[in-house]
């Protein structure tokens, strides 16, 4: 049982803090990570409170694969329901703090109430303190983290905490653990500030064991090699996730200047052989490669920024190296912002880890504005002086520092893009699905893709479901909906086992059911696995159906649905998500309102009164 | 006899941790980097990554400050070994070695160093980067 057996409850409000014992029921039903912090979630509020307030518990949650030599076993979510969607939201992370968690001896950590004053929590195995946080108070993520670690003399010592954003509730503020690693999405962040809580401090010292070592080490050995093998693994290794800006550029999938165009003319400029290439003053974006704990892909870039570019120039507190640019972050500050200033990306993603955002939402956001701002609906008044302009790069980084401390022009950004679009009267430019901002592929030439970002639980996402094979061979809404399905079924197991999403395809089903089974029982088969990722995600959509989801909410921008791809390969279509959504509703045993229907809950275990 | 050792190669190494992982499974029978005789040190936000161990040095300057003979000489493999029964967890050696690499182990109240796990060391096996290897140093 590669399970702790334990969780730490802790509660803000009467400043305690409680070990108990993990449910195994629900563990069994749950697995760990997504699942079973859902599940917990569900069973510890009402989903209609304000994610905003003390009644929202913040769940750090592990999986049963964290802190295990499985490749990649560092994962975490953090669940809790989410500001910018007011749905729930699992964020998923990397880096060492998960496995540092578990190492001390907990499944799960629950956050309960809101702190009187900012503290932080100091986890020393079982010895646990909520210590005072005011000196850290208005301070980035970056400074939070090295400074707890001198304060306690411990180098060792993992932290996940909040910049400034997430103290003054933007709405995309992240968690970020180990200085660059990010549960990024849908404001988990913010939920962190409304507590008072600046950071989680962990060190752990009990480890995690297994039954059989020599058996779980057979498994391990089989599935590292699976992985070494693996096209996709090699890809991740050698040019991170950005390998796909090329690749959809030459499709007509690369959103840019906020969807109104399909491909950028600038990407070879900051796509992965341009991190490779040195620039006219012999300075080279790339510094190396890096794995979060256990990860033998190690698809983490390290770059450092030019030291003579115009944002860093006279500030060399930026001339470090830190984590570099992935691909969401190449697109949402790239193609969407029409930039092809590669130091520029950088250094405004240096910015995102710094003061905690998600780099995703905040571009999107941007980009709205840049419209926004073109078309005469924001003024330069507004921006304090700023152009915000397609193309400039100075308006990328001024904003994302504003946005980061929470001021001037910043503050509008920290809205997130539906709340701002909807401020200046134009809400069809947010380019968001329940209030979350997309990530990097365009809905109509990759229709299944836009069918998952209308349905998924934390509004758009990139990271809930895996139609790309079928999306490519085929633009049409035609057989997407199944697909759909059964990738956001086997997505929420993997996000539940504590390993990473970017092992799915060199490990088929019957490997993670090896994992999984020599670490927790030899029940847990592929049919087990498959079915407890749809228990999981009917259970966040009855979370979301609680919280208020309607039907309604389960579409896709205008810029979609109406206005044809203007170029590339799907030119002249749109999204097809009326022919999609019936068949997904039915694939999932929903009802044609898109509610889970009590024959379904029940084949799935889950108490059908909770529809209400 | 030229001996085998273990290779570092810090340009490689990912700081995935599966070293310490396969090390604390070894000799701990769990899973906790906090008890690897490797270790991997981390420097300015990652740029590098450093893994280090006992270099089974000539000297040995912690076998000769061992004041209960605990420590010997395997000259098959040219590692330092601590016999954890005349042990008495006193840490002198711990002040004696110059690099940091034999330590106190709370679990078991002896110190702990490594012992190239017998001549086939763990670590090498589990490196997926080719960071640690195990063979004689051609440089
Ligand atoms: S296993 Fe290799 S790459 Fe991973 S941390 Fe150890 S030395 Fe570095």
């Amino acid at each position: 049982m590669t399970w702790a057996k334990r969780i730490l409850r802790v509660n803000l409000t009467e400043l305690t803090t409680t070990i108990e014992p993990l449910n195994m029921a629900w563990a069994n039903d749950y697995l760990g990570g997504r699942g079973l912090g859902t599940k917990y979630l569900l069973e510890g509020m009402d989903p209609k409170a304000d994610a905003m307030s003390p009644e929202n518990p913040l769940i750090f949650a592990t999986g049963p694969l964290t802190g295990t030599m499985c490749s990649t076993s560092g994962r975490f979510a953090v669940v809790t329901k989410g500001p910018l969607t007011n749905m729930v939201a699992a964020s998923n992370s990397g880096g060492k703090f998960g496995a540092e968690l578990k190492f001390a001896g907990y499944d799960l950590l629950i956050v309960e109430g809101r702190a009187s004053t900012p503290v932080y929590l100091l986890i020393l195995d079982d010895t646990v303190k909520i210590m005072p946080a005011e000196q850290y108070w208005g301070t980035s993520v970056w400074h939070t983290e090295e400074d707890i670690k001198s304060v306690h003399n411990d180098p060792q010592i993992k932290v996940a905490s909040i910049g400034v954003a997430g103290e003054q509730g933007v709405k995309y503020a992240c968690i970020v653990n180990d200085l660059h690693r990010a549960a990024g999405r849908s404001g988990v962040g913010a939920v962190m500030g409304s507590k008072n809580l600046k950071a989680v401090a962990v060190r752990g010292t009990h480890g995690v064991s297994v039954e059989n070592p020599k058996e779980f080490m057979a498994v391990v050995k089989s599935s590292h090699q699976l992985l070494a093998d693996d096209a996709g693994r090699k890809s991740l290794t050698d040019y991170g996730t950005s390998a796909m800006v090329d690749t959809l550029n030459a499709f007509g999938g690369l959103p840019t200047k906020n969807f109104q165009e399909v491909s950028f003319a600038g990407t070879e400029k900051i796509n992965p052989q341009a991190m490779v290439t040195p620039n006219e003053n012999g300075h080279t974006n790339l510094v190396t490669n890096k794995a979060c704990f256990g990860c033998t892909i190690g698809c983490g870039r390290i770059a450092h920024i030019d030291k003579n570019h115009f944002s860093i120039k006279e500030r060399s507190q930026y001339w470090h190296a830190s984590g570099g640019l992935e691909y969401e972050t190449i697109f949402a500050f790239g193609p969407m912002l029409c930039i092809d200033d590669i130091d520029a990306l950088t250094f405004a993603s240096f910015l995102m880890n710094e003061h905690g955002m998600d780099p995703i939402s905040f571009g999107v956001t941007l980009a709205a504005a840049m419209e926004l701002y073109e078309l005469g609906l924001i003024s330069k008044d507004e921006t304090d002086g700023v152009e915000l302009r397609f193309g400039n790069a100075e308006a990328l980084t001024i904003m994302a520092e504003k946005t980061g401390l929470h001021e001037g022009f910043g503050k509008m950004l920290g809205l997130g893009s539906k709340l701002m679009c909807e401020h200046y009267g134009r809400p069809e430019l947010s380019m968001s699905v329940k209030g979350q901002e997309f990530a990097g592929y365009d809905s109509r030439s990759l229709q299944g893709m836009g069918l998952g970002y209308a349905t998924g639980n934390r509004g758009a996402c990139h990271l809930r479901h895996d139609t790309f094979t079928e999306d490519m061979e085929d633009q049409t809404g035609q057989g997407k909906a199944q697909p759909c399905k059964d990738s956001q079924d086997r997505i929420a197991m993997i996000d539940s086992t504590g390993l990473c999403l970017f092992t799915s395809g060199a490990w088929a089903n019957s490997v993670w059911s090896e994992q999984v089974s020599v670490a927790c029982g030899p029940e847990w088969t592929s049919e087990k696995l498959l079915e407890t990722g749809e228990r999981i995600w009917n259970l966040e959509r009855l979370f979301n159906v609680q919280a208020g989801l309607r039907k309604e909410d389960d579409t896709l921008p205008a810029r979609m649905l109406n206005t044809p791809a203007p170029a590339g390969i799907a030119k002249g279509k749109v999204a097809q998500l009326d022919i999609m959504l019936p068949e997904y509703y039915a694939a999932r045993g929903w009802s044609t309102e898109g509610k889970p229907t009590t024959d379904t809950l029940s084949r799935l275990g889950i108490d059908a009164s909770m529809l209400g | 006899m030229t001996l085998k050792t273990l290779n570092l190669d810090a340009n490689k190494c990912t700081s995935c941790l599966q070293c310490e992982m396969a090390c604390s499974l070894e000799h701990e029978g769990i899973f906790s980097p906090a008890f690897s005789r490797i270790k991997v040190f981390e420097f300015e936000h990652g740029k590098r990554s450093i893994p280090y161990t006992c270099t089974q040095c000539t000297e040995a300057w912690c076998m000769q400050a061992c004041p209960t003979d605990a420590i010997s000489i395997n000259h098959l493999l040219g590692t330092k070994v601590v016999d954890e029964n005349k042990c008495v967890g006193c840490k002198v050696c711990t002040m004696a070695c110059p690099y940091g690499t034999i330590n106190y182990n709370t679990r078991s109240g002896k110190v702990t160093k490594c012992d190239l796990c017998d001549g086939e060391p763990k670590c090498a096996e589990a490196c997926p980067t080719g960071a640690i290897t195990y063979g004689v140093a051609t440089s």
